[in-house]
């Protein structure tokens, strides 16, 4: 992550001075980024219809009355993990009851999905064996999306004590914690995954291609 | 317009000639009285949704069968783009992609919830969205992984398997920026989380520029409510961008002042870079074209006169012209671009090619209004690892045509 954060800051240091809403410049079709160098292609079209008298139909809430809908993680430093832990050995037992019949015995691979574990080391080879273990650059992301998303036959019935659980047992699988680890919000965020610093932004146009019309090749 | 339109009429028309006078067209039959004209037809219903004539069984959404999912909750199926005309793609031809099958909502009880770095957090209702100002635009939809079976080597036959994770609507929704600036985004937040109500709760982190620009609120397509399978009974639309990011079954939206790093915008989605790299936030769908008739799978009856034709598009702005070989890339001519002509929307291209019967290959190559040129996979391959799963793929399709007329997959002969 540091070569990308160092990659952002530098891009939009470079993007700075141009305004945001201005017509793509000739010859250079990406140059409105984003404060963070992002890419945004083409702007607008904008609204057009004045508002003079703005109207305001949305309810207030309170952040307490929307906690259950808040289940995101930022998953470079964990922010928004909640209380809660659970160890490889009870993530063992939520495996073999929950996710087995897709995912495979040791997610090795099932009936419905491939492998979650190995491929550490094959980045530079194709092709590139792609596991939670191999790509994720933040092992946050399993609690995430294991929370939001998983079991498929009932997202978002799990505790957070099993979710961590199960984040423990696949990290552990794929060799990047301990038999006896214990997973929470302060040690989720500190697993380094092989993968963290594999991540650059996006630099497109990156094809230089001619308009050639006769005798081209 | 106009120059090139005259251009077309004169160059047809010198095509044409020749090929009518020579082999012309062989005596048609005597004509019968058909029997539609002496029954009465189908009596009208009190109500009814129309649907196409039983003739058109055939013009239908098929899921990926190149790349075959063994379940069919995170599945993707894709637009016949060879039947279709225009640039509108009909509602019930969009192209799916769902991570775990679609919702059925009832808009009565949705919400979307505003929150995280705003002044006030908010929740709308489906009643409160319909009350805004509402904004209709044409723009296409495209998957960041339209072409992926198809880089190095042939593995689909037709257009809707190569490139049918592409359809065009009207579509029709609130500015996002309208909620936003009623929730009072904190000046400090720069990004926002897209999040659905579906079971794989799907979500998305987005530069708030984009978010402020051009992003919608959607709750209608080509004149009708959303269909469930495309986020009925809302969605975000995110123009120009790959259409994983324009999150369906919409029920929040969190200002945030950094991305979230989703399973969606490092495990997937990202594309293989040259030395184990992956490039990252490659939102924006570059400009791209494909021809759709002739294509794959479709045989050309005899020598004589066909109109080459497909659809151009860009994420960067509007298509300025599109380039027709029928020898294989070594010269173009360039086609007409049918009007309308608009940003980030499927564009309408034509040309008349004489077939001469002998060996041919049919390529499209686009070019947007900053002179970017669409690659060929070559182009691509300088900069790009063509390793596994890759993203983001607009080279040019090459369709190869054999004496006998049977158009192929030749996107390892470009």
């Amino acid at each position: 992550m540091q070569s990308t954060r160092l990659k952002l800051l530098a891009v939009s240091a470079g993007v700075a001075l141009i305004a945001l809403g201005c017509a793509s410049m000739n010859g250079d079709p990406m140059a409105v980024h984003s404060s963070a160098g992002i890419p945004l292609g083409k702007t607008g079209p904008h609204a057009v219809q004045p508002l003079p008298d703005k109207p305001r139909f949305g309810h207030a809430i309170s952040e307490a009355d929307l906690a259950s809908w808040n289940i995101d993680v930022r998953t470079p430093d964990g922010q928004g993990l909640p209380p809660g832990r659970g160890s490889v050995a009870q993530g063992k037992k939520i495996f073999e009851a929950r996710c087995v019949a897709c995912h495979g015995a040791d997610a090795k691979g099932g009936a419905v999905y491939g492998a979650m574990v190995g491929g550490i080391g094959t980045m530079n080879s194709n092709p590139r064996v792609l596991t939670p273990g191999s790509m994720y650059p933040y092992a946050p992301i399993l609690f995430d999306y294991t929370r939001r998303a998983m079991p498929m036959d009932g997202p978002q019935t799990l505790s957070n004590d099993e979710v961590y659980a199960l984040s423990a047992y696949l990290l552990n699988l794929n060799g990047l914690v301990p038999a006896d680890a214990v997973m929470d919000a302060q040690s989720l965020p500190k697993v380094q995954m092989p993968n963290r610093n594999a991540f650059v932004v996006d630099d497109r146009p990156d094809a230089k291609a001619t308009r050639c019309m006769t005798n081209c090749k | 317009m106009a120059n090139s339109r005259r251009e077309f009429l004169r160059k047809s028309a010198a095509l044409t000639t020749g090929t009518l006078a020579a082999a012309g067209a062989a005596q048609a039959a005597p004509l019968a009285v058909p029997q539609t004209n002496r029954q009465p037809g189908h009596g009208m219903e009190e109500t009814a949704y129309g649907l196409p004539s039983k003739f058109e069984a055939h013009v239908k959404r098929r899921r990926s069968d190149v790349l075959k999912n063994r379940q069919n909750l995170s599945d993707w199926s894709m637009t016949p783009l060879q039947y279709q005309p225009g640039i509108i793609t009909p509602n019930g031809l969009v192209y799916e992609r769902h991570h775990a099958g679609t919702p059925d909502i009832d808009p009565a009880t949705h919400r979307i919830a505003i929150h995280g770095m705003v002044k006030q957090p908010l929740v709308f209702t489906m009643d409160d969205l319909h009350r805004y100002p509402s904004v209709s635009r044409f723009h296409f939809l495209e998957c960041s992984g339209n072409g992926l079976t198809d880089w190095l080597k042939p593995a689909s036959t037709t257009v809707q398997q190569t490139h049918g994770l592409l359809s065009g609507a009207l579509w029709t929704g609130v500015p996002m920026s309208t909620l936003l600036e009623e929730a009072g985004v904190d000046p400090k937040g720069t990004w926002a989380l897209l999040e659905g109500a579906d079971a794989s709760a799907h979500t998305r982190s987005v530069p708030m520029e984009k978010m402020l620009d051009d992003a919608l609120v959607v709750y209608a397509m080509n004149g009708e409510a959303l269909r469930p399978e495309n986020g009925y009974p809302v969605r975000a639309l995110l123009p120009g961008w790959e259409g994983n990011i324009s999150v369906k079954w919409l029920r929040r939206i969190k200002v945030g002042d950094q991305p979230w790093h989703f399973r969606s915008e490092t495990a997937r989605y990202t594309d293989p870079m040259p030395n184990g790299k992956w490039r990252q936030f490659s939102m924006v769908m570059e400009t791209k074209s494909v021809i759709t008739s002739p294509s794959g799978g479709q045989k050309l009856k005899g020598p004589g006169f066909y109109e080459v034709t497909g659809l151009a598009w860009s994420g960067t702005g509007k298509i300025r012209a599109v380039d027709v070989s029928t020898d294989g890339g070594r010269n173009w001519r360039e086609a007409v671009v049918e009007e309308p002509v608009m940003d980030k929307s499927l564009t309408r291209f034509k040309i008349g090619w004489n077939w001469d019967g002998g060996p041919a290959m049919l390529m499209s190559r686009a070019v947007d209004n900053n002179g970017y040129v669409q690659p060929s996979v070559a182009d691509l391959q300088k900069t790009r690892a063509i390793v596994g799963f890759v993203q983001h793929h607009n080279a040019i399709q090459p369709w190869s045509v054999n004496a006998a007329g049977e158009v192929r997959n030749a996107i390892n002969q470009a």
